[in-house]
Parts: structure tokens; sequence; C-alpha cells
């Protein structure tokens, strides 16, 4: 529509000048100077009105734009609501990728540290009993120190036991910690989306732009009306960043409420 | 036990297919959204899906709606493992017939306990 509108007054004004132009060379002509001079008066101030308004298409389709990136912004608001802006939605989703990603090597690393002593204790006294077990086989051993064997080979067995029970259970708590990828994945593509949709809004502007530069031209480029954002429900939404609201579930058991009350 | 898992994730899918193994489930397959996986389940031998919500192509709901629909698969085992949080979405799963639904990030307590809920109602 703006750009219906732009070309439409792009006419007027083209229409205008050339009428106002051979009106001058006549006047000119015919010596009638201060006729002239009037006319090219008139054809400067319709030249500045052609230009304000299309600073003033420009202006609005700027406040369009960032309207645009209101999720549900009140248009009539001046100036549009930034606490609800779609950047300022971005920002909060980047923001739960940093949380994400820090909990995730956190917790990773904590599991390392946590197993990495373990693995190592296993080892050392795995490496002490292999000696002392040399020393039985060759017959070096006394019967007291075979004993003192016998019972740290028992402890031993019971800590591999736990041991390795323990760092099946850190690595595997490593590997579920990797779901990071998916969750900040999720909220990076939509992020990605935005950031296609404020470029196309910014193309719209410098098109706009473009058309205030361009006050004789007459090539008025495609419709550049800022498509709005459709989200397919069935698509789904991504994770919910602010577990807070109302109409989200912020644990697992809230899950199992919510279905068991649906008779689960 | 064949188990397909989808998931446009590949993390997500070694994730789930890591703790299905530790679950003593070994046979298991993927696909990375509805489209891949629909025709997967068709072909037929599938004993249970766990199946992400949000995915590029068709997503999990409307996989699931497809699954319901079908009536070589209406009956099968289907738990959504997903980080589709909102009480109206748990709600339309249930409507469509979910077996289970476990909000991501999730415990392996808590897939597992799904699971093993699952198989136990449908025997």
């Amino acid at each position: 529509m703006t750009s219906e509108t732009q070309a439409h007054d792009n006419q007027l004004f083209v229409k205008d000048l050339q009428e106002s132009a051979s009106l001058l060379v006549e006047k000119l002509q015919g010596n009638d100077y201060d006729e002239a001079a009037r006319l090219i008066h008139s054809i400067v101030e319709s030249r500045d009105k052609h230009l304000y308004q299309s600073v003033g298409r420009l202006t609005r389709g700027l406040h369009s734009a960032i309207v645009n990136f209101n999720v549900d912004g009140d248009l009539s608001k001046e100036p549009p609501e930034v606490d609800r802006s779609e950047i300022r939605d971005a920002t909060d989703r980047l923001k739960y990728v940093i949380e994400l990603t820090q909990s995730a090597a956190d917790k990773t690393m904590d599991m390392v540290e946590e197993a990495a002593p373990i693995a190592m204790n296993l080892g050392q006294e795995a490496s002490a009993l292999r000696t002392e077990w040399g020393r039985l086989q060759t017959g070096e051993m006394s019967a007291d120190e075979f004993r003192s064997l016998y019972t740290r080979m028992e402890d031993f067995l019971g800590q591999m036991e736990s041991g390795t029970d323990q760092l099946g259970k850190n690595l595997q708590e490593i590997i579920l910690e990797q779901g990071f990828q998916d969750l900040t994945g999720q909220v990076l593509k939509r992020v990605m989306g935005l950031i296609t949709e404020v470029e196309q809004d910014l193309l719209s502007l410098v098109r706009i732009a473009g058309q205030v530069e361009e006050i004789t031209g007459l090539h008025v480029e495609a419709d550049n009306e800022g498509k709005a954002r459709v989200v397919e429900k069935s698509s789904g939404e991504g994770p919910q960043i602010n577990k807070d609201q109302a109409d989200v579930v912020s644990s697992q058991d809230e899950v199992d409420d919510l279905l068991s009350s649906l008779g689960f | 036990m064949k188990i397909l898992i989808v998931d446009d994730f590949s993390t997500m899918r070694r994730i789930i297919k890591n703790l299905l193994r530790d679950l003593g489930f070994n046979n298991t397959h993927e696909a990375d959204d509805g489209l891949t996986a629909l025709p997967m389940l068709k072909g037929g031998g599938f004993d249970f899906l766990i199946t992400d919500w949000n995915m590029p192509g068709m997503s999990g709901i409307d996989l699931l709606k497809a699954v319901r629909a079908d009536s070589s698969l209406a009956s099968l085992p289907v738990l959504m493992v997903t980080a589709e949080a909102k009480r109206d979405q748990i709600v339309e799963a249930a409507q469509a017939g979910v077996n289970g639904y476990v909000v991501k990030p999730f415990t392996a307590a808590a897939l597992k306990e799904k699971i093993e809920k699952i198989f136990e109602r449908v025997g």
C-alpha cells in the first residue's frame, strides 16, 4: 500500500511539475517575469511538499517496522512498548541459551571432576595390588602379608564395584547433559528467524528511503509491506524460557499431574 | 522390541538411544521428522514410538495424529519427549492419544519410569 501511495504521489508530483514547467516556459517567453517567479516558487513548494510527504512515509514505515517486532504490543501506544518487543524476547532467549550452555558445561565438568579421582584411585590400588600379587606368585610373601593382601583384595573388589557403578552413573549424566544442544538449537533457530525478519524490515526501510530520494522517479519497487508473523501452532513453540507463566508447566511432576487429571 | 526415535536434533536422538540401551533396548531406529518417520512406521515392525514435538517438515503432534488415524498403527504406544511445555499442548497431545509425555530437559529416571509405565499398561 505504501508503494502504491508513493507511486500515486510521484505521478501527481511529476504531472504538477510538467504543467508548471510548460507554463513557466510560456510566461518566460511572454516576458512575464513576476508570474514566472511565482511559478518557480510554487514548483519549489510542491517539491518540498512531496519531500515532506515522502519523509513522513519513511517515518511511518520506520515506526511500523519497529512495531512489527512487538509480540502483542499495542500499536496505538507511543512509543511502542519495548518490554514486549521480539528483540527483547530474542535477547531473553539468547540469555536462556547462555544459562543452559553454562549449566551443561558446569554439570559436565562436575561429573568429570567427581569421576576422575574414583578412576585414579581404582587405578592406583590396582597397580599396588598387582605388585603385591607378583610377590605372592614369586613366593616372596609372608603369611601375614598374604592375610593382609587377602582382605585388601576383597576391599578392592568392593571399591571396584561401587566405583564403576558411580562412573557409569556420571557418564550417563554427562550424556544426558548434552540435551542442551537440542534445547539451545531450537531457541537459536527462532532467533535466526527473527534476524531474517529484521533484515527484511530493514530492507523495506531502505526501499522507503530510496523512494524519498527518488523524487522524480516513477519506478516503484514491489510491495514491501511487512508480512505478519504466522506461527503455525502444530509446529510447536520450542522450549519455554519463562517457566513462571501460568499456561506453562514448570516440571515433569506438573505434566504428570495434568495428565492424571485427564484420566491418564 | 523395535523402537523408533524421532527428533530433529541428532544429539537428542543419541541421548535417548543411549538411555534406551541402558534400559536394555538395543533395537532402536531414528528419524529426523514426521515425514521420514511415518513411512518407516508404515513399513511395519515397530513396537514403540518416541517422538519430539517441534520439528520441521511434520511435527510430532501431526505424526501422532497420523499414527492414530492409520488402522495398522493406531494402537502403537507413543511417548512424547519434547520441550513443548504449555498446558494446552499437553492436553492436545493427550486428546490426540499420546501414551506418555516427558518434558525436556528430563532425567534418566523420568524417561525410564514413563517407558516402563507405558509397557506395563499396554502389556
